[in-house]
């Protein structure tokens, strides 16, 4: 095997090999996460960013790359792809996939985002922003290849069959999540994490919808209620990440999209993110339990099960008493 | 009852590591250790929390089971599952709701809200 460029100088040479882009300035590592590094580095004046696939990791980059075209052509505002393994041929000397991207300046902590001064206004523009980035990308028809259709109920399910755990709770959710499901309708392509921490934010409002990882072919109100669940809302008084009302995010989408989704709607995709999420809590402490990483942060999380419990139970039983929907 | 072990009590144990960690760790740290620091304390303050509730909490959850002819929390939620006590559905869920409400008391008791 040839040798894996692991130093700033090695990788700018590798990817001045692998594209031909000259000239690459102030190479570092911005983060390693579990299935991938990103760097960020300049060509003259330009910032960019890489992002590797680690060795061990069993995704295939090569889909994003295709979503992330789809998504810009479509007028979503996510990073440009400018060069990627997807389009070598022959060797590739990066080591594994990778994909460079434009690089935005911005503000991705959600915290600031929702009390700091400086994004005052962009807090009003946010919500209604979100609604018509997602109705941009639900409107793609290109197909792009790899995509799978999960059917979200089905894996959830499966999910807490073999966690290992009893959730009652989370069972009295799926009885009614079954009871109530919306028609299936249409089928498109969705972001799958879109909420605070994964958007770039500028005082003047969105700037990048990024971490396109786990995209996938599913129901288009399923991108709007995660980003509803209160996980997301980082304390903020509001349904929609915090600080916007479902009918600001409903009505920008409707706009931008031609397809209104009813407030009920929302609200099921709401509680089914809910219990997703507390399903992901168990998953996350699991990787400390099982020995794979250990870390008291991540055996933390465990304990936040209950939250999203408490969440998908209270919000049911406001559906069933008939609250909930009700427009203010 | 009888404890064989001296005092300090485990609670009170941990109690004076996370007020340490509060008053000589915290606000010498910053950034990545800060946060790590602050969970670590969170972590604390919850362990405090179950040992002075959780016997309790315990007891009366397996009561609770026990009062829909379950033995273990898994039976109830195969009972869920199968809709075998569709017949006290409304019983069961304020069961169910209110054991969430304990696990939040020592999880992270903040998180509780006016129902």
């Amino acid at each position: 095997m040839e040798s894996f460029p692991s130093t700033p100088e090695e990788l700018s040479l590798a990817i001045t090999a692998a594209t031909g882009l000259d000239g690459i300035t102030h190479m570092r590592r911005l983060t390693g996460g579990a299935s991938r590094e990103t760097w960020s580095f300049q060509v003259g004046n330009e910032q960019r960013i890489i992002q590797r696939q680690r060795l061990t990791s069993p995704r295939d980059m090569h889909v994003e790359v295709g979503v992330l075209e789809a998504a810009y052509a479509a007028g979503v505002p996510v990073p440009r792809v400018l060069a990627s393994s997807r389009d070598l041929v022959g060797e590739n000397p990066v080591g594994t996939q990778f994909m460079i991207v434009t690089a935005f300046e911005g503000e991705t902590i959600a915290r600031k985002i929702l009390r700091d001064e400086e994004f005052a206004s962009a807090r009003k523009t946010l919500p209604a922003q979100f609604g018509t980035a997602l109705g941009k990308l639900h409107r793609i028809n290109s197909e792009v290849p790899g995509l799978e259709d999960v059917d979200q109920i089905a894996f959830y399910k499966e999910h807490l069959r073999d966690c290992g755990q009893s959730h009652p709770a989370f069972e009295i959710a799926f009885r009614w999540l079954d009871e109530n499901r919306p028609p299936i309708g249409r089928r498109c392509l969705v972001h799958g994490d879109f909420r605070m921490g994964n958007l770039i934010i500028g005082n003047e409002g969105l700037r990048a919808v990024l971490d396109w990882e786990l995209a996938h072919i599913g129901d288009p109100a399923e991108d709007l209620g995660w980003l509803c669940v209160r996980a997301w809302r980082f304390g903020g008084g509001q349904p929609v990440g915090g600080i916007g009302a479902y009918e600001d995010l409903l009505e920008a989408y409707g706009e931008a999209s031609g397809e209104y989704i009813s407030l009920e709607t929302l609200r099921w995709w709401e509680v089914l993110g809910t219990v997703k999420w507390g399903l992901m809590c168990i998953s996350q402490a699991a990787y400390h339990l099982t020995g794979s990483v250990r870390s008291h942060e991540l055996a933390a999380i465990g304990r936040r099960v209950c939250e999203n419990e408490y969440d998908a139970l209270l919000a049911i039983r406001e559906l069933k008493n008939g609250k909930g929907t009700t427009r203010v | 009852m009888s404890e064989l072990h001296d005092p300090p009590t485990a609670q009170q144990l941990v109690e004076s590591v996370r007020e340490w960690l509060e008053t000589d760790v915290f606000p010498q740290v910053e950034g990545r250790l800060q946060f790590h620091t602050r969970v670590a304390m969170n972590v604390l303050a919850m362990v405090e929390r179950e040992l002075e509730l959780g016997e309790e909490q315990n007891e009366n959850y397996a009561a609770g089971l026990a009062a829909f002819q379950c033995n273990s929390e898994a039976e109830l939620a195969e009972k869920i599952r199968t809709g075998a006590l569709l017949s006290k559905e409304s019983e069961v869920e304020e069961f169910v709701l209110n054991s969430v409400r304990e696990k939040l008391r020592v999880a992270n008791p903040k998180y509780l809200r006016d129902e």
